[in-house]
């Protein structure tokens, strides 16, 4: 019998996630991953205890489902690999996107790990999307989920063949409201629990505030300015902008102004008008391929520059081993330094980078 | 049936026969409340205070010195807190370990919030402090101190009769977290300079939920929980009657079997096997440690690994400190010896009781070195 270990959040979909692999008839073991202490992200110890209450939800799962359940200290690779990131991110004038790195260097990483120490086959998680062989080419392709508005591909571009392989999605082929069906069904304590918004370690939604607790350190102010480098007044530091953004520049205009650009290097935030935030191409670094390993010629496929942003027509090159350039047939706005490209051919996901550059004509 | 070798007595014990046989008079004929007039109440009554005559003997305190809580945690709290207040008109400055149990540090914690200052004295490779470094923290405004007599994670034993003649020469009260080290050595209030003492049922064969502080006679505590005036007001709330009674057989009971030489016997075996494995390392004092730890760290492991593979063939034991949700944080004990954060993770306790037989030892010999070896084959950082 193929063992499983299922990474289990306390949530709906990683319950059902866990249900369905143990009808599968997996030897299955339940797992919650325990990303951060309070202390961490700035919270007094005393309000939880390691968002406590999401790990009873799991365990109570698991006993029902009569697995085992155990909790996993990854606070110390979290802080590394997920914290550290995005910081440095937000530093460098980026907008991280968080949640790839952690499916990244936590779940297809140290709990694959994990699962492998324990002898178990798989990791199971309740991502929306397909893992799928392609008898041609000997590899696994990465689908989407098949509730297009419950899609988790995006998040999941970095995954290599190796965690492809290990890998379990059983929500993939399912619609969210037959997911909750199912755990109602069955009783699950959180059948009605809401989804999981923003990003789990920073509190209101305040990064800003976050990141300069979290660092100690005081934000630098700097300089606004137009596309003609002119100066137009005080930012309150970088880290306060992202590319689109329009409100709490506190800038006098006749006409509404964006944000353009962030720049680290001079510690500037560059502002315009709606139109001069569109560009038709990007570079973007630190990438990953499915369903080859290189890319020969350029490809048409589609692309989104964020997660909830619909596909657009592209086309694509590769440039180097690391880097590919996306040129979008129409021009995209506020496409952000930090978020992913994930380029799409149909419902298979092709690949995608960290967005590096913007090429303005 | 499947093979169960517990070797997690550090984090509990099973109830002990003298215990259990001492509870069956209280369960269903001598149900009273003890502060009830009738027959089964005055039943009750007495086998609390039988139960506390019998504790004050094991520990050498005098009558009136003995009273019930519901735990350790509970004792550490009360006779930290209360020294505390206890003392706010001499000062607000308290001296620890950095190797306390989570009871101790986190009431620290919490008066440091009000106000108090709280200096931690540092420990060497071994676990021990430096008690001219605790003679140099001693202040004027110093109302207490609070070391514990034996760490629950590496088994080291302090020399708490050194540390509490330095206290009371310095007029300063003396609290001691034995929680670890009662019913495994030999207690004495009077030998071991201290004005109070927290121990914890469970940790002897007595149940889950009972516990003792000690207080020298003399130090007047103000009341910790404010109720029917049970515990000669201080501790108010029905008094476990069944807990109490097992508390104190199996306390009793543990004591009159000391020294556990067999237990050392074991445990050495069980020392001198394990470090046969490659880059192992015991930790804790080697010679100064409770009877029944064996606690080590593995290089390039994890510890939860490790715990888990141990389940998987029925060995139950322990690494770092658990948290409520049952996940392990890195330990702040491994920390203050010296040990940096990857080793700190490849941490294993295993805690003998009088149960363990050689045959357990010889499955775990059996056993560990090959689950060692399978996971540093996995790890990208072992290198032969």
């Amino acid at each position: 019998m193929s063992g499983a270990l299922i990474a289990m959040s306390g949530g709906v979909d990683s319950s059902v996630a866990a249900l369905l692999a143990v009808e599968q008839g997996l030897d299955c073991m339940g797992s919650m991953m325990k990303l951060f202490s309070n202390e961490d992200i700035g919270e007094s110890r005393e309000n939880s205890c390691c968002s406590l209450a999401d790990a009873e939800d799991a365990r109570a799962v698991a006993y029902k489902l009569g697995i085992p359940f155990y909790v996993f200290n990854y606070t110390d690779t979290f802080k590394k690999q997920v914290i550290g990131r995005f910081i440095e991110a937000y530093q460098n004038g980026e907008t991280p996107n968080p949640c790839i790195d952690c499916n990244r260097y936590l779940k297809f990483d140290r709990l694959l790990h994990r699962a492998r120490e324990l002898d178990k086959e798989y990791v199971v998680t309740g991502h929306y999307a397909r893992i799928e062989p392609d008898v041609g080419s000997g590899r696994y392709l990465l689908k989407k989920g098949v509730d297009s508005s419950k899609d988790q591909s995006y998040v999941l571009y970095t995954m290599t063949q190796e965690q492809l392989k290990a890998t379990l999605f059983p929500l993939g082929g399912r619609t969210k409201s037959q997911v909750r069906e199912i755990a109602l069904k069955h009783g699950f304590v959180n059948a009605t629990k809401h989804d999981s918004q923003d990003i789990c370690f920073v509190q209101n939604s305040d990064y800003a505030d976050f990141i300069r607790q979290y660092t100690g350190k005081p934000i630098l102010e700097g300089r606004f300015v137009d596309m003609q480098g002119k100066e137009l007044g005080t930012h309150k530091g970088l880290i306060h902008y992202t590319v689109g953004q329009r409100k709490g520049l506190g800038l006098p205009a006749a006409a509404p102004l964006y944000v353009c650009s962030v720049c680290a290097e001079d510690n500037t935030v560059t502002v315009g008008s709606s139109e001069q935030l569109y560009a038709k191409t990007l570079i973007a670094r630190d990438i990953n391929l499915i369903p080859f390993d290189t890319l020969h010629a350029p490809l048409q496929v589609r692309a989104k520059i964020r997660y909830k942003q619909p596909e657009q027509s592209a086309t694509v090159w590769q440039l180097d081993s690391n880097t590919i350039r996306v040129e979008f047939d129409r021009p995209q706005r506020a496409i952000t330094k930090g978020q992913a490209v994930v380029i799409y051919s149909d419902d298979i996901v092709i690949g995608g980078g960290t967005i590096n550059k913007i090429i303005t004509e | 049936m499947k093979k169960l070798v517990y070797l997690d007595n550090a984090a509990t014990t099973k109830i002990s026969n003298a215990a259990r046989e001492a509870v069956l008079p209280y369960l269903s004929e001598s149900y009273g409340n003890p502060s009830s007039i009738y027959s089964i109440g005055r039943e009750a009554k007495k086998a609390v205070e039988n139960a506390r005559a019998v504790v004050v003997e094991a520990i050498g305190a005098t009558p009136g010195e003995v009273y019930f809580t519901s735990g350790g945690t509970e004792s550490d709290n009360w006779a930290i807190k209360s020294a505390a207040l206890y003392g706010k008109n001499k000062g607000k400055h308290i001296i620890s370990t950095a190797i306390e149990h989570p009871a101790v540090i986190n009431t620290l914690k919490s008066l440091e919030k009000n106000g108090y200052k709280v200096t931690i004295l540092g420990v060497n490779q071994h676990g021990q402090i430096d008690l001219n470094e605790l003679r140099d923290a001693i202040r004027n405004d110093t109302v207490l101190i609070t070391v514990m007599t034996a760490n629950n994670e590496i088994g080291t034993i302090l020399p708490i009769a050194e540390i509490g003649a330095i206290a009371r020469e310095r007029g300063v009260l003396f609290h001691t977290d034995a929680v670890q080290a009662a019913g495994h050595i030999p207690l004495s209030v009077s030998d071991m300079n201290v004005d109070m003492m927290s121990l914890s049922g469970h940790k002897f064969g007595g149940m889950k939920g009972t516990g003792v502080l000690y207080v020298k006679k003399g130090v007047r505590l103000p009341p910790f929980i404010h109720g029917g005036g049970q515990e000669r007001s201080l501790r108010s709330g029905t008094e476990n009657v069944i807990g109490i009674a097992a508390l104190a057989a199996a306390l009793s009971d543990a004591a009159s079997r000391l020294p556990l030489t067999d237990v050392v016997r074991k445990r050495d075996r069980l020392i001198a096997g394990l470090l046969k494995i490659p880059r192992s390392h015991l930790t804790g004092d080697p010679v100064n440690r409770l009877p029944g730890i064996a606690s080590f760290t593995f290089e390039c492991v994890e510890g939860e690994s490790v715990l888990l593979l141990l389940d998987g063939c029925g060995v139950c034991a322990s690494s770092g400190s658990a948290c409520s949700s049952a996940s392990l944080d890195p330990s702040h004990v491994l920390l203050a010896i010296g040990l940096p954060h990857e080793i700190a993770h490849g941490s294993l306790r295993l805690s003998l009781s009088e149960d363990n037989t050689d045959e357990d030892i010889d499955y775990v010999l059996e056993k560990l070195p090959g689950i060692i070896a399978k996971l540093r084959d996995m790890s990208p950082l072992w290198h032969e």
